[in-house]
């Protein structure tokens, strides 16, 4: 379940941010971009490759730093006019939980192991309570028979899913997902989304950078299109997939559905 | 070959293995990793100087000739009132040494890690420390391995030096047996024998250790 501090602020809105710039040396990758999410929603953030969106999502956790704007998550607010010091970006880090697209799970480490050292050893919890509450987790992704097992030995599609669990064992305010089923067999594309409809349902806040429409069209509560470092169009699913105000939007739904129509 | 000598000499020999050599080898290399771990966090900190003082200290070990450095120690430092026995003389030299050769080892292994472990440890909420204590220094563990054998055992053969300074080892040992004898040619393959016999239950552990961490392949 979602932790309870998921209270939103005055504005209704559990994350927004205002004015995202940033470079990497003399590309400038984000020009501006503003975010908000409510709380219980799923934000799809979808566009071609290079056009921000992951920079955004890596931002909203403390893995990139903006060069301008700012960010609120909770009550945590971050301008970035100045650089963030070490404690604004380990806050920025608790606030929200990653999955990444290649997963990034500790290969030393067993599968309850990766689930269970952010809450031992960062949060201080209980081990016994800690590894009872990611066995719980384990279980309801269809994994607990693999705690034991070393990442190395999981097919793509169980590594990913161990990857959602130790997001979920640090019990953050919300979620990432950084085209969390980008790099998975297509086959094993449908266990991942299938875990995250369920997160979905159960009121996770999510922000999920996406190449899968489909799921962006059936799950999301609202969607950004992301184009040249700036969000093009934002709106609720059946309106941006249905009815596209932008030309470069359409351009892109029509390219991502290929010659043989979609 | 006089066997019998052989027998004679294999005891004292073994023994000076086992209350020189080994000692020696294992004090310096546990001194010289410390300084290897420490050393290669500076080149790899992002801090010029700390770096530079790292870098320095590595090109010296690794362009001087053990020998001179342990001459420097042992017979050097007294004409500036550092006057040291020859145990801890010949530990500070051989784990200086040890130190200059695994440091670029270290850091090339922590930097083989990829930089998505260090995210995911970071996102986990893991200050820099943990991140390098946790989940990276493992990791580079596993990865260095072998080279950081060979430098133990080239670590085991480099203690004969030691007898140059008048420490009791195995070689100085040999040496003592030999000399009043005249056989050289019998004890000084017993010596070498008694090195071999270390170095290949060195090789066999090294095994052992690469079977254990290899429970996950990276």
């Amino acid at each position: 379940m979602p932790s309870e501090h998921t209270d939103a602020a005055a504005d209704g809105l559990l994350l927004s941010a205002r004015g995202l710039h940033k470079s990497f040396g003399e590309n400038h990758v984000l020009r501006g971009v503003d975010l908000d999410i409510a709380p219980g929603t799923v934000h799809a953030l979808i566009g071609p490759s290079g056009s921000g969106k992951t920079t955004v999502l890596r931002s909203l956790n403390g893995l990139e730093t903006p060069d301008a704007g700012s960010l609120r998550i909770g009550d945590l607010a971050i301008d970035f006019a100045r650089p963030p010091g070490r404690r604004e970006r380990a806050a920025l880090h608790r606030a929200s939980a990653m999955v990444f697209q290649q997963h990034h799970l500790f290969p030393h480490l067993t599968v309850l192991g990766n689930v269970t050292i952010g809450p031992v050893r960062v949060q201080g919890r209980d081990r016994d309570e800690a590894t009872a509450d990611a066995l719980a987790l384990l279980d309801r992704v269809g994994l607990r028979e693999k705690a034991d097992a070393y990442p190395s030995s999981l097919s793509g599609g169980q590594q990913q899913r161990v990857g959602i669990v130790r997001a979920l064992a640090l019990a953050p305010s919300m979620l990432l997902f950084d085209e969390p089923t980008s790099s998975l067999d297509p086959e094993l594309v449908g266990e991942v989304l299938a875990v995250m409809t369920e997160l979905a349902a159960d009121g996770w806040t999510m922000a999920v950078v996406t190449h899968e429409l489909g799921f962006a069209r059936e799950v999301a509560d609202e969607v950004s299109f992301f184009d040249e470092g700036v969000v093009v169009e934002r709106g609720a699913p059946a309106q941006l997939f249905g009815d596209p105000r932008h030309e470069r939007t359409k351009r892109f739904l029509q390219r991502l559905q290929g010659p043989f129509g979609g | 070959m006089n066997w019998q000598l052989v027998l004679d000499s294999l005891g004292p020999i073994a023994l000076g293995a086992i209350t020189g050599t080994i000692p020696l080898t294992l004090a310096s290399f546990s001194l010289g990793l410390l300084i290897a771990i420490g050393m290669a966090l500076m080149r790899i900190s992002g801090i010029a100087w700390l770096s530079a003082v790292a870098r320095g200290y590595i090109s010296v070990i690794r362009g001087t000739p053990m020998l001179v450095q342990l001459f420097v120690i042992f017979y050097g430092m007294p004409q500036i009132g550092i006057t040291l026995d020859p145990w801890p003389s010949a530990i500070i030299a051989l784990s200086l040494n040890v130190g200059g050769y695994a440091a670029e080892i270290i850091r090339a292994a922590i930097l083989s890690i990829p930089r998505g472990q260090w995210e995911a440890a970071a996102m986990v909420g893991m200050s820099r420390g943990q991140a390098l204590w946790r989940i990276v220094l493992p990791q580079a563990a596993r990865v260095s391995v072998p080279p950081l054998s060979n430098t133990f055992i080239s670590l085991v053969k480099d203690t004969s030096l030691a007898s140059v300074i008048l420490v009791t080892e195995l070689f100085r040992v040999a040496q003592r047996i030999a000399a009043p004898s005249g056989e050289f040619l019998t004890i000084y393959i017993v010596a070498a024998v008694v090195y071999w016999v270390i170095c290949l239950v060195l090789a066999g552990g090294q095994d052992r250790l690469e079977r254990r961490l290899d429970r996950y392949a990276v």
